[in-house]
């Protein structure tokens, strides 16, 4: 008979919430600059110079054939006998980030070919800038069409996440493996932090529904 | 202390890749037929199929990879069935594969036009010779750019197998870096070697569905 103990993993609450926390922290904080890499990469893309265009779409192609587990090594690992060391939260960010940003530069893009040539052509003729030709009448709809994706993203990246509980950033992963490293019970342990991951994603997924069409292109 | 040249560290990783592949090669055909069988249990309408296999995928669409990984390790020990690393990385692999191929294939299914299914259903088609002589054809053309495209997400799935010690890829890289302090070195070609597997993939994938939609 398998006898299991919830209470005893339960009894570590503190530890589970400030694990979440940090996973919340992480995300958010990726999220928002990811977005921006990803929507600076897919100008460069659609209508960057060729000298910006290439780089960007070699740098999309490198960080979507390779698992974020070994970015994140390489970044937290590899770069500090270059003389760049990073604390394990700095280097999760920083792989979060330039892995979402990857990852959105090919969304947004798809969003932005999308545009009609009239739209474009409207905006032109009423001598707007083709800053603001891009910024005001090209990039709100193209992130609207694209942004179910761009959640859809989001989440991804927070789920993968807790891999950087491997090198010590204290987030939800990280936390189920203290617990179960102190009370043995590591079946229990990581269904409570499964389950707690579970009603991220939900929440994640629903507050940027809602946040989307507020904050970023209106409705 | 034993000279470790880039060649070594090279040809290391080479046979640790193996594994690699063995390990997504298992986990997609496994997850290829359970997403199937999970499939087949929706299109047929069996009640409470579609909820069941709806809560499944989300279960295994929302939570992390690695999580399912410590839960098949932990899990089956529980049970008292004693795993080792290879059992649980590849139970846990193929689960998640299956999660996720079953929702990309009821999205081809769900595009093929209802008039479809009306006609055979007209033509007193029983459900198997429908999907098997005039949905499964149809579903299936547009069904091979996304499957073949997450193929790669398999493959880099595998590399979360290391976390629980299965000794692949990613692993070996931790082993080989550990052993020679050139960290950057190692973790650049074992990047490198996942892109030698996963760039062909997607390439390929990418070039199929050029092609379909070029057919219509």
């Amino acid at each position: 008979m398998i006898a299991l103990d919830f209470a005893s993993v339960l009894a570590e609450w503190p530890l589970l919430a400030k694990g979440a926390a940090m996973t919340v922290l992480l995300t958010a904080v990726s999220s928002v600059l990811g977005l921006g890499l990803g929507i600076g990469g897919a100008w460069a893309r659609w209508q960057g110079p060729r000298w910006l265009a290439l780089p960007v779409g070699a740098y999309v192609e490198a960080i979507r054939n390779t698992p974020f587990i070994v970015q994140l090594f390489f970044l937290f690992f590899g770069l500090p006998s270059l003389g760049v060391k990073l604390s394990p939260e700095l280097a999760s960010v920083l792989a979060m980030v330039i892995n979402l940003g990857a990852y959105a530069t090919e969304l947004v893009r798809a969003g932005l070919t999308g545009t009609p040539r009239g739209q474009i052509e409207a905006a032109q003729s009423l001598a707007l800038t083709p800053r603001q030709v891009f910024l005001r009448v090209v990039l709100p709809p193209a992130l609207k069409r694209v942004w179910p994706s761009v959640v859809s993203q989001i989440i991804i990246v927070m789920l993968g996440s807790a891999v950087c509980g491997q090198i010590s950033t204290q987030e939800l992963s990280y936390a189920s493996n203290l617990i179960q490293s102190r009370n043995f019970r590591a079946f229990e342990s990581f269904i409570v932090g499964t389950l707690m991951y579970l009603t991220l994603s939900v929440a994640v997924r629903h507050l940027l529904h809602w946040a989307g069409p507020r904050l970023l292109y209106g409705r | 202390m034993v000279d470790f040249t880039l060649w070594d560290i090279l040809r290391n990783l080479g046979l640790a890749a193996r594994w690699t592949v063995l390990l997504s090669l298992i986990a997609f055909a496994g997850g290829g037929l359970i997403g199937m069988a999970l499939l087949v249990a929706r299109v047929a309408k069996w009640p409470g199929a579609e909820r069941a296999v709806a809560g499944y995928v989300q279960l295994f669409q929302g939570t992390p990879l690695l999580m399912q990984l410590f839960l098949a390790y932990f899990g089956l020990g529980l049970l008292g069935i004693d795993v080792s690393a290879w059992v649980a990385a590849a139970l846990a692999l193929t689960l998640y594969s299956s999660a996720f191929l079953t929702e990309i294939w009821r999205g081809c299914v769900a595009s093929v036009p209802k008039g479809q299914w009306e006609a055979s259903q007209a033509l007193a088609m029983s459900l198997w010779e429908q999907l098997r002589h005039v949905i499964g054809p149809q579903a299936l053309r547009i069904a091979i750019p996304p499957t073949v495209g997450f193929l790669v997400q398999v493959v880099k799935g595998t590399a979360l197998a290391s976390v629980i010690g299965f000794i692949e890829l990613t692993k070996a890289g931790t082993m080989i870096s550990n052993a020679t302090f050139r960290p950057f070195t190692v973790y650049a070609c074992v990047a490198l070697m996942y892109f030698v597997l996963c760039f062909p993939i997607s390439a390929w994938s990418r070039t199929l569905e050029r092609k379909m939609h070029a057919h219509r």
